[in-house]
């Protein structure tokens, strides 16, 4: 039995720690939002906050996060200023990678409030984007944490 | 569609209007502009795309398939324009399978593609829009004991004389009972929501992460599958021994299909560890004789022959021989993968008198009468839900039905609800691509340096073959394999092209701008060498040979403009264009570029001017072209599928990499506004970024890369060819 916090709450499962988290999310828990995009920790679509750090779901083995706080996209509240920036951006396209980013830019926020280009470059470029919302999701971040937003999410 | 379908859905229509206690509408609505051809009965039945609430909710019925292109809520836009509801109000659902929903110009299926959403439903949706408001209007009038014409519609309510006011949701049962005007009239005036930056409908459910995917669906007993394919084109299975793979807990049977061999378990990753303890020996047939060289080769040779020739002006061939200085150049492009973020999959819960299916289709009347042909049920027994789509570009819009029919095939073995998934490696390997092709061009040029003749061999497998679309090849000429050459804008006197579509064990399809992802690269490149072989400015070259084209030189001068084009640049960068027409949509892209020591290119910035006509949503057209742009920028720098002895050598994002974040330049999208028939935008974004990097390339290195993509080892290989 593996026992961990899952937003919040306590969840306890009996399967074979080998199995990544991310499926143990989605088929025991019943926690969709979390995504399946590759399974090798290639694309970030499965991030999740395990003790406040993005880690891809998808190649944790359950075992791993015994006794450990995991945040899904599900734990985000809605007024989360990450959550509100992607809604006032009108980032998502299909969406399907929309909540590994979201995950990947409150972590991103949470240990470096005022972003750079750079910063953004490095904490996001794990997250895949196949619709191209790349230049929204960095005009959000900076508008999340309090930069002037700059169009067409430009660098330097 | 048979007599039972309409019945039926007539029956569903009444119920749910009944269940909602609103007004439904259906009525008789005249189509768009159609295709004459694909035209027939089917297409004059009664449609229903709206539905008023007595707690005023207006809910829109939407056809189309949403895979990120905002049809969810452009399309509710239309409606809404006319209705005059207040939009706050305005939600969406998927509509079901039925002939009512079927496309307006591409024949009695229901399908979304060809950047076709906004452009063949406009006027059907205006019009399902101002019906509904005729209907409450009317239902106020008599209310009121007034004249019609005395009241008026306005964000959700029905405005009478003397202050009076009653709102939809309120009039809505009324209304329901009065008869729908054969010939709604459009209102007049300034439009309220078109042309608006309107937030998505959808955003919200996607930011929470509660908006439902295919790979999403749940019910109760379900399991998953996963299918062992064969590892080439064609393979078949000789035997298997499954007791491994059924040894591995959660692990509940393992069945043979079609597709191979399936691994059912009460979740993923039991049926991925039990599809890997699974024995398989196969039968890889003539499959594994394919490898992409020697097709390459094959290609190559084809591109010199004289093929089926799709265009003809003047004479090309004799003004070539003739020409004391003849240009000529080979381009090449590889197989790729659509590789959709969602991997394929498809749930399914069969009955022995009806199956359900939920998937993220884009080609819903074929799923669903594959579903039924496997089923052995009636198509009016099979009900398909359409999910959200974790992107399409084409990919699930698939003639073959092939992640729809395993599915099937697998429901019937297990007898529960089944999902099937693929892995990302499944998903790439198990075939549909965009075509390789192999293109060769010769030009000679007059007196003053522009083309007098081109003479342009296009080589590559035909999407349409082996399809039901195949009927739609004439005199050997897939219309979709030289679109964006044979019907090129540039004035040249003599233009000749020609195709060859060989046949291999390769499954294509079509691929997010079909057939311009290819030609663009090819026209918009050359084009720009011939420029420079002429000493012109490749801007100004492409204006002089578009005098003739508005819509062509507006966005063409717009992008040059914004980007600055002929101002100084940072040392070591330089600046490409492109222009092409694709899907009724005109886009320019400028593309700056710079290339690294290592042989890495580095684009900075895309400024691309877009006139798609009339226009919905501008934000849905920014985001459109910033899609297209990156989705093309990782086909141009990155994509290839390659196959050695019939494997697929790609199978994840490591070796078929996609474009990221801290690759991503700048881009600035301008709305040329014209005010023409609407155009696409789904699409027509792609075609040109890979020749404005390619032209950028060139001005900043010298170097003309005529293959994608555009890696290290290109370029080294070009450069070399260059020094």
């Amino acid at each position: 039995m593996i026992v961990f916090l899952v937003n919040g709450k306590e969840q306890r499962v009996d399967v074979s720690p080998d199995t990544p988290l991310l499926w143990v999310l989605r088929d025991k828990l019943g926690l969709t939002g979390t995504k399946y995009g590759c399974g090798e920790g290639l694309c970030g679509a499965c991030t999740v906050h395990i003790d406040g750090r993005p880690e891809r779901s998808c190649i944790t083995p359950v075992g791993d996060v015994q006794g450990k706080k995991v945040v899904t996209i599900e734990g985000i509240p809605e007024n989360h200023p990450v959550k509100k920036s992607w809604l006032a951006q009108d980032v998502s396209q299909c969406g399907y990678c929309q909540p590994g980013q979201i995950m990947s830019a409150v972590a991103l926020l949470a240990s470096k409030p005022s972003p750079t280009d750079a910063d953004i470059d490095s904490a996001m470029s794990g997250n895949l984007c196949r619709c191209g919302t790349y230049g929204r999701i960095r005009r959000a971040i900076h508008a999340a944490g309090g930069r002037r937003a700059r169009k067409g999410g430009s660098r330097s | 569609m048979s007599n039972d379908n309409g019945v039926s859905r007539r029956q569903f229509m009444k119920t749910s209007a009944l269940a909602a206690g609103g007004l439904l509408l259906a009525c008789h609505l005249p189509l768009g502009r159609r295709d004459a051809a694909a035209a027939t009965a089917e297409a004059f039945t009664p449609n229903a795309f709206l539905h008023i609430g007595t707690d005023e909710r207006v809910t829109v019925i939407v056809n189309k398939s949403e895979m990120g292109q905002g049809v969810y809520t452009s399309l509710p836009m239309l409606v809404a324009e006319e209705l005059c509801c207040d939009w706050k109000r305005v939600t969406f659902r998927p509509s079901p399978v039925a002939p009512e929903y079927n496309h307006t110009q591409f024949g009695p299926i229901m399908v979304t593609g060809g950047s076709t959403s906004v452009r063949s439903e406009w006027s059907r949706l205006s019009l399902a829009g101002a019906a509904a408001r005729e209907m409450l209007i009317a239902a106020a009038a008599q209310e009121w004991r007034v004249e019609p014409a005395a009241c008026r519609a306005e964000k959700g309510f029905v405005l009478g004389p003397g202050g009076r006011k009653l709102s939809f949701g309120t009039l809505a049962p009324k209304a329901a009972s009065l008869p729908v005007p054969k010939e709604p009239k459009l209102k007049p005036g300034a439009k309220t929501l078109l042309g608006k930056p309107l937030k998505r409908l959808d955003s919200p459910a996607k930011i929470k992460g509660t908006a439902v995917f295919g790979i999403d669906v749940r019910a109760p007993g379900m399991l998953t599958a996963l299918i062992a394919r064969p590892p080439v084109f064609g393979g078949t299975v000789k035997g298997f021994d499954a007791a491994k793979a059924k040894a591995v807990p959660g692990v509940l049977d393992v069945v043979a299909v079609d597709a191979g061999v399936a691994v059912v378990a009460d979740g993923f990753w039991p049926a991925l560890k039990g599809r890997e303890a699974l024995a398989i020996s196969w039968d890889e047939g003539d499959g594994a004789r394919v490898s992409t060289d020697a097709m390459r080769e094959e290609y190559a040779r084809l591109a010199a022959t004289p093929g089926a020739v799709a265009r003809k002006d003047g004479d090309a061939p004799a003004e070539l021989a003739k020409a004391a200085r003849r240009f000529e150049a080979e381009y090449e492009v590889p197989y790729l993968a659509h590789a959709t973020m969602e991997p394929l999959n498809c749930f399914v819960d069969l009955q022995s008198d009806s199956c359900l299916i939920r998937t993220g289709s884009q080609f819903q009347t074929g799923d669903r009468n594959a579903a039924a042909r496997v089923a052995g049920l009636k198509p009016e027994q099979v009900t398909l839900e359409t999910t959200f789509l974790g992107g399409g570009f084409g990919r699930r819009a698939c003639p073959a039905s092939d992640f729809v029919i395993e599915a099937v095939q697998v429901a019937k073995t297990v007898g529960k609800p089944v999902m099937v998934i693929r892995t990302r490696e499944d998903d790439m390997r198990a075939g549909f691509y965009r075509p390789l092709w192999r293109d060769r061009v010769a030009a000679c040029l007059d007196g003053r340096g522009y083309p007098l003749a081109w003479h342009h061999c296009i080589v590559g497998q035909s999407i349409m073959i082996g399809t039901p679309f195949e009927a739609m090849i004439r005199n050997g000429i897939d219309d979709t394999s030289v679109e964006g050459a044979a019907d090129t804008p540039y004035a040249i006197p003599n233009l000749q092209v020609e195709l060859h579509s060989p046949r291999n064990p390769v499954p294509v399809l079509w691929w997010r701008s079909v057939g311009h992802s290819h030609t663009a690269f090819v026209v918009e490149s050359f084009l720009d060498e011939l420029a420079h072989a002429a000493g012109k400015d490749p801007y100004q070259y492409r204006r002089a040979l578009l005098a003739k084209h508005p819509r062509h030189l507006k966005v063409l001068e717009t992008a040059a403009r914004k980007a600055g084009w002929g101002k100084p640049l940072p040392k070591g960068r330089g600046r490409g264009i492109a222009v092409h027409e694709s899907f009724g949509s005109f886009i320019a892209q400028v593309a700056e570029v710079s290339l690294s020591g290592d042989g890495r290119i580095r684009v900075h910035r895309v400024v691309c001017a877009v006139d798609c006509g009339r226009i919905v949503n501008p934000d849905t057209i920014e985001a459109q072209m910033e899609s297209g742009i990156t989705f093309g920028l990782s086909a141009a720098l990155h994509g290839a599928i390659t196959l050695r002895n019939g494997r697929v050598e790609q199978g994840n994002f490591d070796d078929y990499p996609l474009v990221r974040m801290a690759e991503m330049p700048t881009v600035e999208v301008h709305i040329v506004l014209s005010g023409e028939d609407p155009g696409g935008i789904g699409e027509p974004g792609v075609p040109p970024i890979a020749p404005a990097v390619a032209n950028a390339l060139f001005a900043a290195s010298g170097i003309r890369v005529r293959s994608l993509p555009l890696t290290p080892e290109t370029v080294k290989r070009a450069g070399g060819r260059a020094a």
